[in-house]
């Protein structure tokens, strides 16, 4: 596997949404291939003929009937909201960017 | 005479019978959090009106008459991961300093209907990931046996807060042995039970698929009265199995095991783990065969590449579950200036509002899961995954119940880890096939390794909803363990009031 490099994380760091100082993607490029040198063991083992297991449970469309029950108000929804207006969440622009 | 020393069942008699009211025990409680907890830092958040007017309610109760369940009355700290209303929860991160729920999680509204006093929430590694509480935003918990060393975590508070007589019961949640592996740490007892057992909703969210929530007590009983208060299905967490609790208060009464199987796993034994810790488990075992278990050895090969198989899997789950904290709708919001775009302030928030291993395992989880090392990294996880329970069903083919220590070793220095990632991430070598798989684990205190004088964990692990047979096991073992030391373990505890 190919170094873990500071481009990388920087992509990495994009996708997950979490903005990084230049000092803090080196840290973490380092860390991520120390990391990546211990767990990719799993492949040593890992072979074609194994299925994959996801969850420890075998269930799958686990439904309950559609019946109304009281849940929280607009008051209490927006209770923990960073900021609010007209009973809405408000949030900072989201169209109209790259 | 019921006092903070005593146990939850002894307690809960009490207050039957009326010789102490849940006022005067509640007191007591909040009175040894406010003269201990500045020295061990195990609770987060103390609701000292909230867990009088709770007690009040229920001594009127009683006085009235009316059926009480059976730890109504009793006092409980809860790990600060789950949701209880108007009360703040933090799952230990800065992005969600002063949040107040607009609800309660399905296990705090069980207890509240139970009538179990919550006393307030305790401290966590930040959305339990760490093994040390050290990755707290709010500070490290100390353990009440040496306060220069770790009570273990994710759920460190709750462990600390039992074993420091703060409570009698407390709630964590473990996904890779954030339950047992603390109260090994702090010789108290822990279970993490099968998966589905206990209901989720209402649990910020790490790893969907190995997260449980389970009970901390100083005795096996103390643990099973909880373990049935909370347990049970619910239809707001569809990986909530539908079937009877085990009876769990039953098993832990029964102090037999003749004629049990017990299977001890080879390979979490010998190399890799303290002497002291060895000696203790080899012990147990003696303990075990005089009470008519029969020992037999199991194999799991597999096991060995668990540990890296969880460090795929957790991170990559939690890095999709902790996409929701996105500075819109709760928690902190940062650079929110009317000049950048939601895009921006998001990426802002979580820069500011999550720690160093939230953000490294994030960032892994995204690793993991981008296209070109999905096979590679997540896949070939899952298939371990699957290897390890087949380790399981061979081994429990063979054995009632499995085995092993705990940790590899006793309590660790505040600090000893906290720079290596690799090496903190193998203190929970023995507890993590066990989430994989999805069965139940139970840590009983075995006694102090020889050369440091900490507690010793042992784990006893049941298949898949048979989470009565580690009660019957560990109430066995507890019992003899007693007899032969003639007191509780923790009462070799160095008195906290002269640790410094």
């Amino acid at each position: 596997m190919a170094a873990i490099s500071r481009d990388d994380v920087a992509h990495l760091a994009k996708l997950a949404r979490i903005e990084m100082t230049p000092a803090e993607l080196d840290h973490m490029a380092s860390e991520l291939e120390q990391i990546l040198g211990a767990v990719k063991r799993v492949q040593e083992v890992a072979t074609s003929d194994i299925a994959p297991t996801s969850h420890p449970l075998s269930m799958s469309n686990v439904f309950r009937d559609d019946v109304v029950k009281p849940s929280l108000t607009n008051e209490e929804a927006l209770s923990g909201a960073p900021a609010k207006a007209d009973e809405r969440f408000k949030v900072p622009q989201i169209l109209g960017e790259e | 005479m019921t006092n903070i020393h005593s146990t939850a069942a002894d307690m809960a008699s009490a207050l039957a019978a009326k010789e102490i009211s849940s006022i005067e025990l509640t007191k007591q409680h909040l009175d040894r959090i406010a003269s201990v907890d500045g020295k061990i830092n195990a609770f987060l958040h103390i609701d000292n009106a909230g867990a009088l007017e709770q007690a009040e309610a229920i001594d009127k109760k009683r006085a009235s008459g009316e059926k009480l369940s059976p730890l109504a009355g009793v006092p409980i700290a809860v790990k600060d991961i789950l949701a209880q209303k108007g009360i703040p929860t933090t799952a230990g991160s800065k992005i969600l300093e002063g949040w107040r729920p607009p609800y309660d999680s399905t296990v705090v509204a069980k207890l509240k209907a139970a009538g179990v006093v919550i006393l307030g929430k305790t401290n966590m590694d930040e959305f339990a990931m760490g093994s040390s509480t050290e990755n707290s935003a709010y500070g490290t918990t100390q353990n009440p046996w040496d306060l220069t060393r770790t009570p273990g975590g994710s759920s460190g508070g709750s462990a600390a807060a039992v074993a420091a007589f703060e409570a009698p019961l407390a709630i964590g949640t473990d996904t890779g042995g954030s339950i047992r592996q603390p109260a090994a740490l702090t010789g108290i007892v822990g279970v993490k039970p099968t998966y589905g057992a206990v209901s989720r909703y209402g649990v910020v969210a790490y790893s969907s698929s190995l997260d449980q929530v389970g009970p901390f007590a100083r005795t096996v009983l103390d643990t099973a009265l909880l373990h049935e208060a909370i347990a049970g299905h619910d239809e707001r967490d569809s990986t909530s199995i539908n079937a009877p609790v085990p009876q769990v208060v039953t098993a832990a009464k029964r102090l037999d095991v003749k004629g049990m199987k017990i299977g001890v796993i080879k390979e979490l034994s010998g190399s890799g783990f303290q002497a002291g810790v060895s000696a203790r488990i080899a012990e147990s075992i003696e303990l075990l065969v005089a009470a008519g278990a029969e020992i037999v050895e199991v194999s799991c090969p597999n096991f060995e590449y668990a540990l890296a198989a969880y460090y795929l899997i957790a991170p990559s789950e939690a890095s999709s579950n902790l996409a929701r904290f996105d500075s819109m709708r709760y928690g902190l919001r940062v650079g929110d200036d009317g000049s950048r775009g939601a895009e921006e302030v998001m990426s802002a928030t979580r820069e500011a509002g999550f720690g160093k291993e939230v953000k490294r395992r994030i960032i892994l989880g995204t690793y993991a899961l981008s296209s070109g090392y999905y096979d590679a990294y997540y896949g070939s996880a899952q298939k371990v995954r699957t290897l390890v329970k087949q380790d399981f069903d061979n081994a429990f083919a063979k054995a009632d119940v499995l085995i092993s220590p705990v940790t590899p070793t006793t309590a660790f220095k505040i600090g000893e880890k906290s720079d290596d990632p690799v090496a903190m991430y193998l203190s929970d070598i023995a507890t993590i096939p066990v989430n994989m798989a999805g069965i139940g684990g139970m840590s009983l205190p075995v006694g102090l390794a020889d050369e440091d004088g900490l507690p010793v964990g042992l784990q006893i692990m049941a298949p898949v909803m048979q989470d009565d047979r580690f009660y019957r096991v560990g109430g066995t073992l507890e019992a003899a363990l007693l007899s032969k030391w003639g007191q509780p373990i923790l009462s070799k505890a160095p008195d906290l009031a002269v640790q410094k």
